[in-house]
């Protein structure tokens, strides 16, 4: 008798849905994994967890995480999750998609839920272009970059999405690439500890789409950008955070606290009810 | 009406949205989620403030899209839920009602009619939707469409599109007008256990064995809701039973698509109302919905002092649409008179269940619902 060995994530994973979808090099699996790793570290209770995403690679991860989830239409991944949240607030509410979903069809709702500071946490795998399509320009694409929609080098200036975040009023924003593995679980932790509406960027690398029109064929060349470029600089300002090919600003910008909106609606509720009563 | 953590009961004097919004706190709605727009605003602002009186979420969203979006995530996290809106925001919510058919969550949308297109006349009246209310997402799908024309009705039926969104699992419209929605008339509210409350179809699978599109008889499949431990995915993409992507077998698709119209088309019988008002003998008949169809009713009467052997038929669904009673009234009626505020949409369905029996269209745009004068003129000229 061969004792059949299991993976000690799988419980984790749907396993009918393996293998995924992701490219070689591709940097969606290193997200999931930290992911993974910080559900099992905070021993996560997996009924209460409900996963979201939009459209796009990263997209699929809802799919692969063996929770509720839900796989919404193009850039609607936050504002499914804020009906998911305020209908049942013990339920811990993430959303994991990309940055084409979350920055520019699905942007307006990404400002509004920081703005009402809803309690879901949201990681965006940033990888500069649309890889599901094929690799169009999207809000992240660094200037002067290749994709197959800027032949001639993008003119477009990109979101610093950390600095968006903070300024529309998360609670909780910090950058990583999948190089940091380590603090990027650590991380993602943390968010799920918090309250309010909590944001994490992970610079992902996408070579055979993005990085190969870039002067970067694998994912190992891509890799070694982020080791180049990175520096770890903790609740440094947000707005000097862009992200350029010489460097990339890591580590946590922003962790206070602050009632969120679902918890401030309860109370609403709560106080006006008491309120009739004594009438 | 403010201050009473209660259902209403009795009579009261109200307008066409809040006896809408009523009705949606009785069928036991707890979340609504919606975006300003005239004149469903009323809607909006009502259940602001009775939302919280029991315990349910009121949001304003950033724009219609978030609107359906949130709708559809608070359905999946246990509570009936709803949106209210007019064109411009009807047009928005498509991408995402066709989300809700293929992931077959419950949920009510109003749309209360304006002239369109694109801004039109929001202080207007209008039945310019309800060809977008069948066909208005991309893709082959049914859905469920009511159409009140009273206060009363809008009451009773906002109620009725909540069954059957519970019983069906489909996005279920409640298609209603301007006038219908600013009027204000007498609605008598039932006492609680008078009104007929249908509840979420909860799976009774072990959570071993679930399986989220796993249909019962009737096409539809028992539900569970996020945080109960199922562990289930639902997703926009074409999908199986248990809920994995399917994107390029036909097999599954042709499955799901034909099991989606199937569970509506194929229970109009169980689903379909009309009135009906002395068709019994009818020569000329009149099909009319929403406020229209109370002007048709004063020239049916009018007709029939003046000899003429007229009859209305009131369609209150129109999606899936009565086609079998419309068909059995064509066989005895010389003619069919269809006035509606459109350039033409039910008297397209009206033509093709009537047959051979010739059909009048009467179309009106602007200000002002047909007068029953002309509804009149135009039975006379088919006799």
């Amino acid at each position: 008798m061969v004792e059949e060995l299991t993976h000690p994530f799988s419980k984790y994973l749907r396993s009918a849905m393996i293998p995924h979808i992701w490219c070689p090099g591709c940097g969606n699996g290193i997200v999931l994994n930290c992911f993974i790793h910080a559900l099992d570290e905070l021993q996560e209770d997996l009924d209460k967890l409900v996963v979201v995403s939009g459209i796009g690679c990263i997209g699929r991860t809802a799919g692969y995480v063996n929770t509720d989830s839900f796989h919404t239409t193009h850039g609607r991944a936050i504002a499914f999750a804020t009906g998911v949240k305020l209908a049942n607030p013990e339920l811990d509410v993430v959303v994991i998609s990309g940055d084409g979903d979350l920055f520019a069809i699905g942007g307006n709702h990404f400002i509004h839920a920081a703005r009402r500071n809803i309690g879901i946490k949201v990681i965006c795998a940033n990888n500069f272009n649309y890889g599901m399509t094929g690799g169009q320009q999207g809000p992240t694409t660094p200037a002067e970059a290749y994709t197959t929609t800027t032949p001639y080098g993008n003119i477009e200036p990109s979101f610093n999405l950390v600095h968006l975040a903070t300024a529309s009023g998360a609670t909780y924003v910090a950058r990583w690439t999948t190089l940091h593995v380590r603090r990027l679980t650590q991380s993602i932790k943390r968010m799920m500890q918090k309250e309010g509406f909590c944001f994490i960027e992970v610079v992902s690398p996408c070579p055979e789409i993005f990085g190969r029109r870039n002067k970067m064929k694998t994912g190992l060349e891509m890799m070694e950008w982020f080791r180049r470029a990175s520096v770890v600089e903790n609740f440094s300002d947000p707005s000097k955070a862009d992200i350029t090919p010489e460097r990339i600003v890591v580590g946590e910008f922003v962790n206070i606290e602050k009632i969120s909106y679902e918890k401030l609606f309860h109370e609403k509720i709560a106080h006006i009810n008491e309120q009739k009563v004594n009438w | 009406m403010s201050g009473k953590k209660a259902l209403l009961t009795g009579a009261h004097f109200i307008s066409g949205d809040i006896a809408c919004a009523e009705g949606a706190i009785t069928a036991g709605c707890r979340f609504f989620a919606g975006y300003p727009i005239t004149p469903a605003t009323e809607i909006a602002e009502h259940l602001s403030e009775r939302m919280p009186e029991f315990g349910g979420i009121y949001i304003q969203m950033e724009d219609e899209i978030a609107s359906i979006a949130a709708v559809i995530g608070a359905s999946y996290a246990g509570l009936k839920a709803m949106t209210a809106t007019s064109g411009p925001g009807f047009s928005l919510m498509q991408e995402n009602i066709g989300l809700a058919v293929m992931t077959e969550t419950p949920c009510v949308i109003v749309d209360i009619m304006r002239g369109g297109p694109s801004t039109g006349q929001p202080t207007m009246p209008g039945q310019q939707d309800v060809m977008q209310a069948k066909w208005g997402s991309h893709g082959d799908y049914a859905i469920i469409a009511l159409a009140p024309s009273s206060v009363q009705e809008m009451f009773d039926l906002t109620i009725e599109a909540f069954n059957l969104a519970e019983i069906y699992r489909v996005p279920t419209l409640l298609m209603a007008d301007e006038v219908i929605a600013h009027m204000w008339e007498k609605v008598e509210f039932p006492s609680a256990k008078e009104i007929k409350i249908v509840n979420r179809r909860k799976t009774k699978v072990s959570r071993e064995n679930y399986m989220p599109f796993m249909p019962e008889n009737d096409f539809v499949p028992p539900m569970a809701c996020f945080g109960e431990g199922y562990h289930f995915h639902a997703t926009g993409l074409t999908h199986d039973e248990r809920g994995y992507p399917k994107t390029q077998s036909s097999e599954v698709q042709s499955k799901l698509v034909r099991r989606l119209c199937d569970k509506i088309n194929n229970n109009a019988d169980k689903i379909v109302k009309v009135q009906e008002t002395m068709l019994d003998d009818a020569e000329i008949a009149v099909v009319a919905y929403g406020i229209v169809s109370r002007s048709a009713l004063s020239a049916v009467r009018k007709a029939r002092e003046k000899g003429i052997k007229a009859g209305l038929l009131r369609l209150v669904t129109l999606w899936p649409f009565p086609e079998e009673q419309v068909a059995k009234i064509a066989e005895q009626a010389k003619a069919i008179v269809v006035p509606e505020m459109n350039c033409g949409q039910m008297t397209r369905e009206v033509e093709r269940a009537a047959k051979e029996t010739p059909v009048a269209f009467l179309s009106k745009l602007g200000e002002e619902p047909h007068t029953p004068m002309e509804i009149f003129e135009e039975i006379r000229r088919n006799v």
